[in-house]
């Protein structure tokens, strides 16, 4: 299937079809503050992507699954924090694929065009090439892929990229009961945010802000948090970026080690050329020891050398001429 | 004629790798080439093609892991064996500072040496240490096996110890093929399991003498 839309595919070093490039980004914009915890959006994103998840069990808190799973692609999670007057604070935060704009796992992906980036930001996984290495999990800096035990293959949230393509929200936002997941273009988004922030500023909410990683490139799913000075209160990277070792891995070692590889090759056989090989030593009769000493040839050591074999070979056809 | 011993070598000469060594160091190379070529394929987009020799990418990806414990344990078998011939010896610094000389074909130069040379030698200790890590990180981003009980963290590490180590092992034995194939009459000893007694005196000096107790001629002085 030949899409113009996707602007980068993992592994392929060739530039992907640009005609779409003008596309305008779009963002899913999740305000932690108007969240109520009611799942609602883990059902409708189940509902859509037909996803049914196992039955866990209870770990004390509400989170349930009590992680993403390759059949449970968005998780609320439940936080008790200390808010700023001291007071118990009750974040709950939709957890997800936050559809990076640098994204890690299509970084790390070695399979071409098994994780794709369409040209309004969202970040696909295409199972008919996913190999199963789980390279994205180690590449994502969120720590969002999940490798399904049943057919290993890797998944996570599309942003409904099938509705979203013709014209729909996706399903999570279309089922939030109190607007607490918003999606338009990436500007809106961000406008939307801002007004969101000021208005929790002036309610007390001093640290109040957008999360929107400049690290990953900005996310296409991003949140209004209570204290965005601190988002390690709610689980979230403080500054995330794709690890220096991932990129040392999938960036500069690629090209070096290969064409290291190559060097030594194409040496060696300029070596064979010019230098050549160092060919098989003959045994010459001054050199040979039984000339020396003949007891030598009885040394219980003494192997028979092909240069023998010749020799009574030779004997033997003019044995066989002389006596036909 | 002399009856050969068929388990030991399959010509006459002086053996050099019995039949069990030799059959061991080719199932070895089998899972190597093999090994190499999915990895590859899992390393850079342009080998990833390379995946398709083992099935397709998924079964790529399902077969390296299991062929990599095969040459893991084939190797630390055949490593075992020669471990205490490639302990540094006699005349074997001497023999790297005269690197120049092996290359430029000047081995009437060279002091005298065992059964395997500073060159092999040091191939020896470099698949032994990439294949330790390789077979650790190998673990560790086994992901459908172990990969869940390491935090991901620990899989950048291994991800990028594994690369560096398969790279280091790949461009090792590009130099070992190169040096069978240079060195004539390598191959015949891996193959057939003897070399000729010209050989071994030219090339193995100290071993000849050991494995034939007889002199060598013209000994250059160390």
């Amino acid at each position: 299937m030949s899409n113009q839309d996707i602007l980068a595919r993992s592994a392929t070093t060739t530039p992907s079809p640009q005609a779409r490039n003008h596309a305008i980004p779009v963002a899913k914009l999740i305000d932690v503050s108007k969240c109520i915890g009611c799942k609602a959006c883990q059902t409708a994103c189940s509902e859509w992507n037909d996803l049914d998840f196992t039955l866990g069990h209870n770990t004390g808190v509400y989170d349930n699954p009590h992680d993403l799973e390759a059949n449970a692609w968005t998780v609320m999670r439940y936080f008790e924090t200390e808010g700023e007057d001291g007071h118990l604070d009750w974040t709950i935060r939709k957890d997800g694929c936050m559809h990076c704009q640098d994204p890690g796992c299509l970084k790390a992906c070695p399979s071409p065009g098994a994780i794709i980036k369409y040209a309004n930001g969202i970040v696909d996984f295409n199972s008919d090439n996913c190999i199963g290495c789980g390279y994205c999990v180690t590449g994502c800096p969120f720590n969002v892929p999940r490798i399904s035990k049943t057919d290993h293959k890797a998944y996570k949230c599309t942003l409904c990229s099938d509705r979203v393509s013709v014209g729909l929200e996706p399903a999570c936002v279309k089922t939030c009961p109190t607007g607490a997941i918003m999606f338009g273009t990436k500007e809106a988004m961000i406008d939307q945010a801002d007004e969101r922030i000021i208005d929790l500023n002036e309610r007390g909410y001093r640290n109040a802000g957008l999360y929107n990683p400049a690290g990953v490139g900005g996310t296409h799913v991003m949140y209004v948090l209570k204290d965005a000075k601190d988002p390690g209160n709610v689980h979230l990277p403080v500054d995330p970026s794709i690890s220096p070792l991932v990129s040392l891995w999938k960036g500069v070692t690629k090209p070096l080690a290969t064409f290291v590889l190559g060097a030594i090759a194409l040496g060696g056989f300029l070596h064979y050329i010019t230098v050549g090989p160092k060919d098989e030593p003959v045994d010459d009769d001054d050199m040979d020891p039984r000339e020396e000493d003949p007891d030598k040839l009885h040394h219980p050591h003494r192997e028979r050398h092909e240069s023998d074999v010749r020799a009574d070979a030779r004997a033997d056809i003019r044995e066989v001429r002389r006596n036909p | 004629m002399s009856s050969l011993a068929p388990h030991v070598a399959t010509r006459p000469g002086i053996v050099r790798y019995k039949a069990s060594q030799r059959a061991n160091h080719w199932l070895t190379a089998i899972a190597f080439v093999l090994l190499a070529l999915s990895g590859l394929g899992f390393f850079h987009p342009a080998f990833f093609p390379l995946t398709y020799l083992l099935g397709s990418p998924q079964w790529a990806r399902i077969l390296h892991p299991w062929i990599g414990v095969f040459m893991f344990v084939s190797f630390t078998i055949l490593a075992v064996g020669m471990w205490a011939r490639n302990l540094w010896a006699t005349n074997d610094t001497q023999w790297i500072r005269q690197i120049g000389d092996v290359v430029m074909n000047r081995d009437d130069r060279m002091p005298p040496i065992g059964k395997y040379n500073p060159g092999q030698k040091m191939l020896f200790f470099a698949l032994i240490g990439t294949m330790a890590v390789l077979m650790l990180t190998g673990i560790v981003i086994w992901r459908s096996l172990f990969g869940v009980y390491f935090p991901v963290p620990v899989h950048r590490v291994a991800v990028l110890l594994h690369a560096f180590c398969g790279f280091v092992l790949i461009a090792s034995i590009f130099i070992h093929i190169y040096s069978a194939i240079w060195v004539k009459g390598s191959i015949g000893a891996m193959v057939r399991g003897s070399v000729s007694r010209a050989w071994a005196r030219h090339h193995h000096p100290l071993w000849y003498r050991e494995v034939t107790g007889e002199p060598v001629q013209h000994e250059p002085p160390v």
